[in-house]
């Protein structure tokens, strides 16, 4: 069994908060993982990324093979659009809708969505207005990820213990909301997959 | 023992800690950081006494290194590559002092120059210095030599360089520990004459070095870390180094090689395996993260011997960093490349985040210099380089830390007036000092622009040597008091900082403008810090 995922998103989004949750499941699995991510320069509002690699095998290559991802799990609709040729052919591309304008020439919001459409295997949803209406807008990336979850080849149970494990220092409020925003984005997924 | 899931830096560090260093040395640079950082924020180090010394530049932490190893301790002291250069005469004289104490030498270099101004092998100056090079393929490995670096330098009395990408810097993965070694108690070198490099000594010094090389060979033809793969085929023989490895081995599912493959982590090259491969085999394909090094060897000035494949003859890319699909192409295996990224898709670069102290410093300087002809600001490295892009296009250079008040020097002494540097507060202390010296000397005209953010923003905020005193140094550099001009740059302050810089740029003399307000990120930082203290008190 193999998971190969890019995490999309634009520098200050946070996406490695999805990427160490993921992690956490999988070492709680007893998978082999590999993590790339990107540190430096992009990181001031530029596009960045993480190649997350699950295995039940010892795993070589840091970086994902090109057309080999399972999955685009973007956090920003036009980043997730970037990593297309990363995605195989079967792959799922599931994204946020909500735009992060910081560059002068962003692209119509109609084009975008218009080709993330195109793709044979996709979730779209407003993360940002998921979280918000369960009064807990920090957690939009948690919606994201519960709505990858049904097409990670993981059990559900152990994507929630491992929020528990690493918001428990926050507290019982901090935990529950985020569990209720994965719940959110895994209802959302299934009913529109 | 414990697994835990460590970027490779974070490995590094943890092993430096096992391996009973007693300081680190550093001045950070992408993609390096993340090693002194966890070092300093490692309670085991701390209850170890283990210090992170975060140091002026390179230069000034490899010394430091160098006499913390003469005293007997262990030290390791880490840069990017580019760090390596700026600390090369040091570096390179070590090599022929020899160390006391265990000393490991890490550079970080960065193909494809993700965070960089260039893409240069720290394992050429490994070669050069005539010193052990460590490669590791991945984070445990990358753990486990430093335990064998720290051997091997207290085992032949030398400095050992390791050198890492990007890659395997920044990724995690599963790392065993080993045991924690105790660190070593202060004792001087049994020769006091070793450091003295006077002609006399240097030259018996360098005869040792040089006599150390075959077992330099040895060790790594014995340690384990360079492998002999047989294959099946033997119509071609395969050479990896460092991480590269892991990319030939993801082309095969099975994870088995038809080819003999001989991974190279370890230098200088182990010559008896390599002349096994050569022998056993019709060709010779070389992937190295980074420059043809091993291939340029093999393949020898006028390429009359061995069929050598790679860098040089285009089977692979001549620069930039491998990947699995690079090293598929070069096995000859089909590769799918129909999809591309939609046309939709905008490039997206990094640029100063809002409310950064920056931002009005390059409105309050363009304004004063719009109706001048363009050309004539000369920049550094930070965060501040980013006015190079839309909508500042402020700067018009960025070569090396320190080079805008010296490039600035010598455009005003080609007649360019005004001329304009501008320069991040770490960079100053860095290596601006020296060129503002020599401004104060030949009383050059010229207007130096220090960018005071309280902190070194651009590799993610550590502590900045000379924030808050950019003043009191200028001053005691010779800079005229009445020149030496302190602006917060903030929006409201706009006509303020618009009227002094004019001031200053008319100035036919030395003049520093120091633009002091914090970095948004770190206010931020220190805001929460501030917030959770108060809370759990
Ligand atoms: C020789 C060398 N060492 C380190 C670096 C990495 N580096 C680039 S910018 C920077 C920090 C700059 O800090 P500062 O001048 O205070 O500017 P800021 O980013 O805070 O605006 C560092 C360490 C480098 N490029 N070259
Ligand atoms: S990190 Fe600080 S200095 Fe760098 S762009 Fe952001 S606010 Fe400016």
């Amino acid at each position: 069994m193999k998971i190969d995922i890019i995490l999309a998103g634009v520098g200050g989004q946070g996406i490695l908060s999805i990427a160490a949750t993921i992690g956490m499941a999988a070492v709680d699995m007893g998978l082999h993982l590999k993590q790339a991510e990107v540190h430096g320069m992009s990181q001031r509002g530029g596009d960045v990324q993480s190649n997350l690699r699950l295995s039940n095998r010892e795993i070589y290559s840091d970086l994902i093979p090109r057309g080999q991802a399972d999955m685009i799990l973007s956090v920003e609709p036009m980043e997730s659009l970037r990593y297309i040729p990363m995605l195989s052919k079967s792959g799922w591309l599931i994204t946020s809708t909500e735009p992060f304008v910081n560059i002068p020439n962003y692209p119509p919001m109609e084009e975008v969505m218009a080709e993330i459409r195109k793709q044979p295997h996709h979730i779209a949803l407003n993360a940002d207005q998921i979280a918000k209406e369960l009064e807990s807008p920090k957690s939009a990336n948690m919606v994201m990820l519960g709505a990858a979850s049904p097409f990670l080849d993981m059990p559900f149970e152990k994507l929630e213990k491992a929020v528990h494990t690493i918001f428990g220092k926050k507290g019982e409020e901090v935990v529950s909301k985020n569990i209720a925003a994965l719940r959110a984005g895994r209802e959302f997924a299934e009913k529109n997959r | 023992m414990q697994r835990m899931l460590l970027l490779g830096d974070e490995a590094i560090a943890q092993a430096a800690i096992d391996a009973g260093i007693s300081a680190m040395y550093a001045y950070p640079g992408t993609p390096s950081t993340e090693i002194p950082e966890y070092v300093d924020h490692s309670k085991e180090a701390r209850a170890k006494g283990v210090v992170t010394h975060w140091a002026a530049n390179e230069k000034t932490a490899m010394e430091g290194a160098i006499g913390m190893a003469y005293a007997g301790k262990r030290t390791m002291v880490t840069m990017k590559h580019v760090g390596l250069n700026v600390a090369a005469d040091p570096f390179m004289n070590s090599a022929i002092t020899g160390t006391n104490g265990g000393l490991v030498v890490l550079a970080a270099d960065d193909p494809s120059m993700h965070s960089s101004q260039n893409e240069q092998d720290s394992r050429v100056y490994g070669k050069f210095a005539l010193l052990p090079i460590l490669e590791p393929v991945n984070q445990q490995e990358a753990y486990d030599m430093v335990h064998y670096g720290f051997e091997i330098s207290e085992k032949y009395h030398v400095p050992v360089l390791m050198r890492i990408t990007t890659r395997l810097a920044h990724s995690r993965a599963g790392v065993v520990r080993r045991e924690a070694r105790e660190q070593n108690p202060l004792k001087l070198p049994e020769d006091l004459k070793q450091y003295i490099l006077l002609p006399a000594i240097a030259r018996r010094r360098y005869k040792a070095l040089l006599g150390l090389q075959a077992d330099f060979i040895r060790e790594g033809a014995e340690s384990g870390f360079n492998k002999y793969i047989d294959g099946k085929d033997k119509r071609m023989g395969i050479i990896t180094t460092g991480i590269a490895y892991n990319y030939l081995l993801e082309n095969y599912d099975d994870r088995v090689v038809p080819y003999p493959v001989l991974k190279i982590s370890q230098y200088p090259m182990p010559r008896p395996l390599v002349e096994k491969l050569v022998q056993e085999t019709d060709e010779i394909l070389v992937l190295e993260e980074g420059y043809p090094v091993i291939e340029e060897l093999l393949k020898g000035y006028l390429s009359l011997g061995l069929k050598v494949k790679g860098r040089l003859d285009g089977t692979v890319p001549r620069d930039g960093e491998l990947n699995p699909v690079i090293v598929a192409k070069a096995l000859g295996f089909p590769v799918d490349e129909e999809k591309c990224i939609p046309e939709v898709v905008a490039p997206r670069p990094p640029s100063l985040c809002p409310g950064c102290p920056h931002a009005d410093t390059y409105n309050a300087i363009n304004e004063c210099l719009k109706d001048l002809p363009k050309g004539r600001v000369f920049s550094d490295i930070g965060c501040y380089t980013l006015g190079a892009l839309p909508p500042y296009n402020a700067i018009n250079s960025c070569v090396d830390m320190g080079a805008s008040i010296t490039m600035a020097k010598g455009a005003s002494d080609a007649g360019l007036h005004p001329s304009v540097a501008v320069i991040g507060d770490s960079t100053f202390t860095h290596s601006g000092l020296t060129g503002l010296l020599d401004c104060v000397t030949d009383k050059t005209p010229v207007t130096v622009f220090v960018l005071d953010n309280g902190t070194t923003a651009m590799t993610g905020g550590q502590i900045s040597a000379g924030t808050g005193r950019i003043d009191q140094i200028c001053k005691g550099l010779g800079v005229e008091e009445e020149h030496i001009r302190i602006l917060k740059p903030l929006k409201k302050n706009h006509e303020e900082m618009v009227k002094v810089i004019s001031e200053e740029l008319e100035y036919k003399g030395v003049s520093v403008v120091i633009a002091k307000r914090e970095c948004i990120v770190e206010l931020n930082k220190r805001m929460r810090e501030k917030f959770k203290n108060k809370q759990s008190s």
